[in-house]
């Protein structure tokens, strides 16, 4: 499967950074939703990207899509910068799929024609291969076809998220972004729609960047993982690595959180006190100092250095 | 040991549908107990059932429905009205849409208590205080004069469960109170509500979908489908030998850390949720088991497997 070596996706120091109007009186806050960030996806991985909400993680989503411009960096997707490519060619290497799927798909529209509508933006398929690849796709995410004449709002929500997957792969894609896919789902629908997409990619030698606040669905998915706080990735790490030598106190902290189904283990103590993350007013130094168990005072001076590890690194003043 | 709550075939329709069917449960002083299930199982609806809070058009019947003895179904909405928030206290899962935008975190939690138990305002305003500084919010002098919209999605749930607290309740209803929360912020919430409900003897009757959570804290759980409990244990017992083919099936789902092989597809249900109308017969779970033959078409046995450990299916223990 690897017979080039050329990154599927692959970021260079990106940031974004929104304006956020402060009212008549209140000044402009500048958000800083994406702070530095690089990474290379290799063909055929799965990136799972975890952390907090407002931690800046559907923001590097919509960059790497294209449906955001960067600030500064560079996004390259099979070695072609995003930006530079026009919306069809985009559309026919990378495609998403969100978390909501009851308000992603039209109401109005047919299950049909919502899957079908990728192939018409494109202009040059004919009516017969239209309804032959939206057949195909409907068998192959298992919805019976005589579904296609239906409207979303009579589909179960496994059903709607089985459409949005049909929807973006109808193109044929080499890259998928999952922006929390299955979190609108109950747990046995997650599971059916994550053995899906883990039996699409094998089949397909689709690379996915799969965003989840779930570090136990990750966990499934992903082959490494990046956990993200208020716009830098503080560890990133292939998924065995991560999990079970974690370096970074924040990455410690959100696994203590996974509450696992053992009874008897009570509910710990993850120690990130009160304070919450604020993307307009990002700490000096470390900028998890504030909440940080261990933190040291150098570390609300010190900016960590990018600290290398096989298939990543951490940033902490405090790891060796 | 005394029952605080007790439900016995609670019975809730709406136009065409039967929400919940023949439910029964108890929550005891001082104990926690966990409704676990999939959305549209009629999880939700029990409790608003319980706390006569339906939406206009759904009915509610039951064979007894007591809070501390008292029968809730003999009562008028009066009485209703000053049992609610007081004696039993409920919590929504959306901490967004339950506070009203335009008024003051302070003027919310005292107007509670101001109703129930006749106080002054300044006395309202000192336990409002107090509560918030139990529930862990910092400078509560502070978060008393602010709007909710001022506030973080974690603050506004910690809100919520002091404001339900204010007039000591026996009983307290959380529907989901961690589910729109990061996972870092659910730790904290539900080791503060254990750690509440261990200090005030608080009987917690906690709804959640997550069995994650459900190990965790519950003493007792009992696992809602399709309007029914179809499993009830104590906590230890139904993880380590769940007897419902619907209990086995959503711990399977559950993606363990550590525990999985990453080639290996999860366990899975088929199917979904099903509507159920008036008049249906059998078990509401026979269209996804793999154990489901005729007989599950009809009446389905109630079982006890241990003592404390009742399920609803044909199967033997």
């Amino acid at each position: 499967m690897n017979e080039n070596t050329q990154a599927a996706i692959e970021l260079r120091s990106v940031g974004k950074t929104f304006r956020v109007s402060g009212g008549i009186l209140g000044k402009d806050r500048r958000v800083v939703a994406v702070d530095g960030v690089s990474f290379a996806v290799p063909p055929g991985g799965v990136l799972g990207v975890v952390g907090e909400s407002g931690c800046g993680k559907s923001t590097l989503a919509r960059l790497i899509l294209g449906l955001l411009t960067p600030d500064s960096g560079d996004i390259a997707v099979e070695g072609q910068r995003i930006v530079d490519m026009d919306r069809k060619a985009r559309a026919r290497l990378i495609q998403p799929v969100f978390q909501d799927p009851f308000s992603s798909l039209n109401p109005l529209s047919r299950i049909r024609d919502i899957v079908a509508m990728p192939l018409q933006a494109q202009g040059s398929f004919s009516r017969a291969e239209i309804a032959k690849r939206v057949d195909e796709m409907l068998s192959r995410v298992g919805l019976p076809g005589e579904m296609g004449n239906r409207l979303p709002a009579e589909l179960s929500g496994g059903q709607r998220q089985r459409v949005a997957i049909a929807r973006a792969l109808v193109l044929r894609p080499r890259i998928v972004v999952c922006d929390e896919p299955t979190s609108a789902l109950d747990v046995s629908v997650q599971a059916q729609i994550l053995n899906l997409l883990a039996e699409l990619r094998r089949d397909l030698g689709l690379t996915y960047l799969f965003i989840s606040h779930n570090l136990a669905v990750v966990e499934h998915v992903a082959s490494e993982v990046a956990v993200m706080y208020l716009g830098r990735i503080v560890e990133k790490k292939p998924t065995q690595a991560l999990f079970h030598q974690p370096e970074h106190p924040y990455t410690k902290a959100l696994l203590a959180s996974v509450l696992t189904p053992e009874p008897g283990l009570g509910v710990p103590d993850v120690g990130l006190g009160d304070v919450m993350p604020d993307p307009a007013n990002i700490p000096p130094g470390c900028r998890f100092h504030p909440r940080c168990p261990i933190a040291e005072p150098r570390c609300s001076t010190e900016t960590p250095p990018l600290r290398p590890r096989p298939g990543g690194g951490v940033e902490c003043l405090l790891v060796p | 040991m005394s029952t605080l709550l007790d439900v016995e075939r609670l019975e809730v329709g709406f136009a065409g549908t039967s929400a919940v069917r023949g439910a029964s449960l108890t929550v005891e002083r001082g104990e926690t107990h966990c409704l676990v299930g999939e959305s549209g199982c009629g999880k939700s609806v029990t409790a608003l059932a319980i706390m006569n809070l339906l939406a206009r058009g759904g009915r509610r019947t039951a064979q007894r429905l007591a809070f501390q003895g008292e029968d809730l179904l003999k009562l008028d909405d009066r009485g209703m009205a000053r049992l609610r928030g007081n004696a039993m206290a409920m919590i929504f899962q959306e901490p967004m849409t339950s506070l009203n935008p335009a008024y003051t975190i302070g003027s919310q939690m005292t107007e509670v208590m101001r109703r129930h138990k006749k106080v002054s305002q300044r006395v309202a305003t000192d336990r409002a205080a107090d509560l918030l500084g139990r529930v862990g919010i910092t400078a509560p002098g502070l978060r008393l004069g602010q709007f909710p919209h001022q506030l973080s999605g974690g603050l506004r749930q910690r809100v919520m469960i002091a404001m339900a607290l204010m007039c000591e309740p026996q009983l307290l209803i959380a529907d989901e109170p961690t589910t729109a929360l990061d996972v870092t912020v659910q730790a904290q919430i539900l080791r503060l509500l254990a750690q509440l409900q261990r200090d005030l003897g608080l009987g917690l009757l906690l709804i959640t979908h997550d069995l994650g959570i459900v190990a965790r804290i519950a003493h007792r759980v009992s696992v809602m489908y399709a309007g029914e409990v179809v499993e009830s244990a104590a906590t230890a017992q139904l993880f380590a030998d769940p007897k419902h083919p619907y209990t086995q099936g959503l711990l399977r789902c559950v993606p363990v850390p550590g525990k999985q092989r990453q080639d290996e597809p999860l366990g899975s249900i088929p199917g979904t949720v099903p509507r159920i109308g008036p008049g249906f017969e059998g078990c509401g779970f026979r269209d996804r088991c793999s154990f489901a033959e005729a007989s599950c078409a009809h009446t389905v046995p109630h079982q006890t497997a241990a003592p404390g450990h009742d399920y609803l299916c044909r199967l033997a223990p």
